[in-house]
């Protein structure tokens, strides 16, 4: 039985699709069972981050409407015999679409995969509301920056009042110089911000666009520091303890950020 | 660090520090509805009520909102000064 997990972040752009495509392909180098789901129905992309656009027949909103099998919309990657996609719907808009179609879509694909991933769109309507409710997990994902940390607080509300398991965090872009400089809050900034559990940094990386490029996650390459990054999110989702060498230097507070942070404190105290 | 700044004229505050602090002040908005306003003046109306009765130390007193897993909390901080 599948394990569905939603990645989604509140603002765009931050990196969800790239974090889906990467994160599928690295549980399937594990040899894990997994589906991709592409939710942005309307502004589909995963399909062109993984290289599989030419290979589209049917998509999810064909699934939903019975105009096609489950299987026959499934598209299996180019490299790894264990991951396939669903496509979204180009041509479509997201109300095509409603949160018991995807968990009965997901309830399908549970029995067949390990996994099952869903990247969901930006946002906090219907797109959103559609792609969380078949998770089991959720990952949200966040650039060190104030309107995406905001962003990714406010799903965090959002998805404690849904009565989600408590989502995990991936901070996305860290750029180590400018943390250095005093110019990027860090991954403690952020995670004393949020309060929820850290699943993996992944830093800014030039390599994610020239991969991109060619339409093959940057994970394939585990020498590069983004594809390392994504390898260690997918380890610990596998349930390995894994380190966070990306930020050692922050050692003594690591035994605090890491695990489950129950209360979430807020440092505004009314003024004299 | 600061005597540093000190020394050799003002530094400017790191722009990750200024970022961490406006989020923490925009976040307490976005997450509840308690206006600044409102929380001064429970805190106001905690030393009156309280005051009539125990000596308060009322510069310390912190009125606080915490937001845990299922429950937001109002949390006062009411530190009471020793007879001696
Ligand atoms: N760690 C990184 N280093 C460098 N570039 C990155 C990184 N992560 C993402 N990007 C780039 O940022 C852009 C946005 O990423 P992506 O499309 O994955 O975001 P998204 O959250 O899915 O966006 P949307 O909300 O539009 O769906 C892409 O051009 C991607 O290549
Ligand atoms: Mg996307």
């Amino acid at each position: 039985m599948a394990n569905v997990i939603t990645i989604t972040s509140g603002k765009g752009g931050v990196g969800k699709t790239t974090a889906t495509a990467n994160l599928g392909t690295a549980l399937a180098q594990r040899g894990c069972k997994v589906a991709v789901v592409d939710a942005d129905i309307g502004l589909r992309n995963l399909d062109v981050v993984m290289g599989l656009e030419n290979r589209i027949v049917y998509d999810l909103v064909d699934v939903v409407e019975g105009q096609c099998r489950l299987r026959q919309a499934l598209i299996k990657d180019k490299r790894l015999p264990e991951l396939y996609l669903l496509p979204a719907a180009q041509t479509r808009d997201k109300n095509a679409v409603d949160p018991k179609d995807m968990i009965k879509l997901c309830d399908q694909l549970r029995e067949d995969f390990d996994f099952v991933l869903i990247d969901s769109p930006a946002g906090i309507e219907q797109g959103y509301k559609n792609a969380v409710a078949p998770a089991d997990q959720v990952i949200v994902i966040t650039t060190p920056e104030v309107s995406a940390v905001r962003d990714a607080d406010r799903i965090i509300g959002l998805l404690e009042s849904a009565e989600k398991r408590s989502p995990r965090l991936v901070i996305n872009r860290l750029k180590p110089s400018m943390v250095k400089r005093g110019d990027m809050m860090d991954t403690a900034d952020v995670l004393e911000i949020l309060a929820i559990e850290l699943l993996g940094i992944v830093p800014e990386d030039d390599s994610i666009v020239a991969s991109t490029n060619r339409g093959e996650p940057v994970a394939l390459n585990g020498k590069t520091r983004a594809g390392m990054a994504f390898q260690n999110i997918a380890r610990r989702l596998l349930g390995d303890e894994v380190p966070f060498p990306e930020f050692n230097n922050a050692s003594g507070l690591l035994g605090r950020l890491w695990g489950f942070v129950r209360s979430r404190p807020i440092d505004f105290k009314a003024r004299n | 660090m600061k005597l540093f700044g000190v020394l050799f004229g003002r530094t400017k505050t790191k722009s990750s520090q200024v970022a961490k602090e406006r989020l923490k002040l925009v976040l307490v908005h976005d997450r509840i509805k308690v206006s600044p306003e409102l929380l001064d003046t429970l805190k106001g109306e905690l030393i009156g009520a309280i005051s009539k009765h125990i000596d308060i130390d009322q510069a310390g007193l912190e009125v606080t909102i915490t937001r845990g897993d299922k429950v937001d909390k109002l949390v006062a901080n009411i530190p009471i000064r020793r007879s001696r």
